[in-house]
């Protein structure tokens, strides 16, 4: 059994055309990413069986959910759906909005548990409440366990965190992130937000105008130069990395990547705990030899491997390598021209600002 | 009050409970229908619901006559069945009072499917509920509201319906004769104290259905 997702949809629908074909890990997030209005919640639906597209094939794990002989529909198949507003049932309570799923899944079928799910979101303390007194945070905590009590084959989430505003964000973020650790089942994740993404996702799509233009491991995806959509000043790369010091004078952290470390913000995370770093290229500098005197405290030696136009005629965008790692930098065009930065060259960077994430 | 005028409004009772349980039977379907379908025989079937609402009750009870006497298609038809003819019985008072308070139940009800919208029978499908398992336990408690208000507004129309019952029905004691022929019998009889009995009863009865509507917020939704 191949674990991965095949899907292949084509569909028109008032003056928009999806087009896509794509292969997908059958685990870890995928991230869906891409500007409002370029066929990801409509990719989402298709696949779901929500929208039946004009052509559409769709194997999950070695499991044919749709080709041109065979349709599932929806509640046939074995997901879970997490729509952009909650969507509880206004007269069932917490609880039976849980049960609802889960009772009309086989009891052999069933993989999770009422309990661990209600302690994984944190929601133990809402059984017996009824939606409409439950705030948006609450509310999208209870839809995702909702789905995850119909024990899912694959999950799939519509920018589950729209609706919130920045503070319920930062507050739900984590309940996803231990979803990520703890549960084993393949995500599909609409986003059109780079931070929800570098944080969450392990693998990235990047759709346009109902098309896919990039597909692969988040990492090395969004260090590509060449991608038609442009990221603009959210320009940068995520690194897994591990704590491997902590600096507690100073309340700083060392993380291990591939090709180096860093010193971040202590996270408060033990030594040994996998992170994320993000990078942006707007805070990563370029200097010919290591410098003295500086206030930034992450120098590293890098090799240049290539060069782009940016968003703006007077900026470049460069791609460099750290070991294994890839690290983009943005800078004047000028600058570049006046350090000679060419394909091979090895440079310094400095790099200004590190996000841990997660 | 004479035990005719009791007569009458046990009738009247007997007759609006059955077209209301009818009414709700035959309205779902075609309300869900209405709410939900693309289809272009929509709004023909839109219209021919609701004309019961503008036509006079005069003339519906004409045509319905006309339609279920011995020269009428329904007529032959229910004399085929071997059920005789439909005028001047109860089941004719009933299948006339089902078509004219047929957009009261409708309208409501239609309106409370398409306030749902399609989110929650989604949700419910991703939750592994199929279509007719999704609109008994999700489309059908989320639209209670439209039902409370459908089953009162067909009852509290049926119990005063007054024109169509004088075509269709006559004014037959203990068969036909309903509270608004009865009051009509007395204000003819110039017995004005027994028509205040009844009227009265039917102003108090209508004031309380409505009062009992709006304390409830009319079609609110849950």
């Amino acid at each position: 059994m191949s674990e991965e997702i095949q899907a292949r949809f084509h569909h028109r629908y008032a003056g928009f055309t999806l087009d896509v074909d794509l292969q997908l890990p059958g685990k870890g997030v995928t991230a869906l990413f891409g500007p409002s209005g370029c066929g990801k919640t409509t990719l989402l639906r298709c696949m779901a069986g929500l929208t039946r597209a004009d052509q559409g094939q769709l194997t999950v794990n070695g499991e044919v959910w749709q080709d041109d002989e065979h349709w599932r529909p929806t509640h046939q198949r074995p997901l879970g759906y997490v729509f952009q507003e909650a969507s509880l049932f206004a007269h069932l309570n917490v609880r039976r909005n849980l049960q609802y799923g889960q009772a009309r899944v086989q009891k052999t079928e069933r993989r999770i548990e009422l309990g661990s799910v209600v302690e994984l979101l944190g929601i133990a303390h809402l059984l017996e409440r009824m939606p409409q007194g439950l705030s948006g945070g609450e509310r999208q905590r209870v839809a995702i366990a909702r789905a995850l009590l119909t024990s899912p084959r694959l999950l799939l989430m519509d920018e589950p965190l729209a609706a919130l505003d920045i503070a319920r964000k930062m507050e739900f973020l984590p309940y996803l992130e231990r979803l990520h650790d703890e549960l084993d089942i393949p995500v599909v994740y609409v986003s059109h937000a780079p931070d929800e993404v570098a944080r969450l996702a392990d693998h990235i799509v990047l759709m346009q105008e109902g098309r896919t233009v990039a597909a692969g491991p988040l990492t090395e995806t969004l260090a590509r130069l060449d991608l038609p959509i442009h990221l603009g000043e959210d320009a940068g790369v995520v690194l897994r990395a591990v704590v491997v010091e902590r600096d507690t004078a100073w309340h700083l952290a060392r993380v291990e990547f591939p090709g180096g470390s860093l010193w971040v913000r202590d996270g408060g995370h033990a030594v040994g705990h996998a992170v994320r770093v993000r990078i942006l290229a707007r805070d990563v500098s370029i200097a010919l030899a290591p410098v003295v005197g500086t206030s930034i405290q992450n120098c590293l030696p890098a090799t240049v491997e290539q060069m782009a136009g940016d968003y703006h005629p007077a900026l470049s965008l460069l791609r460099l390598r750290l070991g294994q790692s890839p690290l983009l930098a943005r800078l004047t065009r000028r600058s570049a021209a006046a350090l000679e930065l060419e394909s091979g060259k090895l440079v310094w960077v400095q790099i200004k600002a590190v996000a841990l994430i997660g | 009050m004479s035990p005719d005028d009791f007569t009458a409004i046990a009738l009247t009772a007997k007759l609006a409970a059955l077209s209301t349980l009818l009414l709700l039977i035959l309205g779902t379907p075609i309300a869900w229908w209405l709410a939900r379908s693309r289809s272009s025989l929509r709004s023909v079937v839109g219209a021919v619901v609701t004309l019961p609402l503008v036509l006079p009750p005069a003339v519906l009870g004409f045509y319905l006559l006309v339609l279920m006497g011995p020269q009428g298609p329904v007529g032959h038809f229910t004399r085929w069945l071997g059920l005789g003819l439909l005028p001047f019985t109860f089941p004719g008072l009933v299948v006339a009072s089902v078509i004219y308070s047929m957009p009261f139940v409708v309208q409501p009800l239609q309106q409370a499917f398409s306030a749902l919208g399609e989110r929650p029978l989604e949700a419910a499908a991703t939750l592994r509920a199929s279509p007719w398992d999704a609109f008994v336990t999700v489309a059908l408690p989320l639209a209670r509201p439209g039902f409370v208000t459908a089953a009162v507004l067909g009852f509290a129309h049926t119990v005063g319906e007054f024109g169509v019952v004088l075509m269709i029905g006559g004014n037959i004691p203990g068969k036909t004769q309903v509270l608004s022929m009865a009051i009509y019998n007395h204000v003819e009889a110039l017995e004005y104290a027994n028509a205040h009995w009844l009227a009265s009863g039917m102003l108090v009865f209508s004031f309380a259905v409505l009062l009992l509507l709006y304390s409830r917020g009319w079609n609110r939704q849950p």
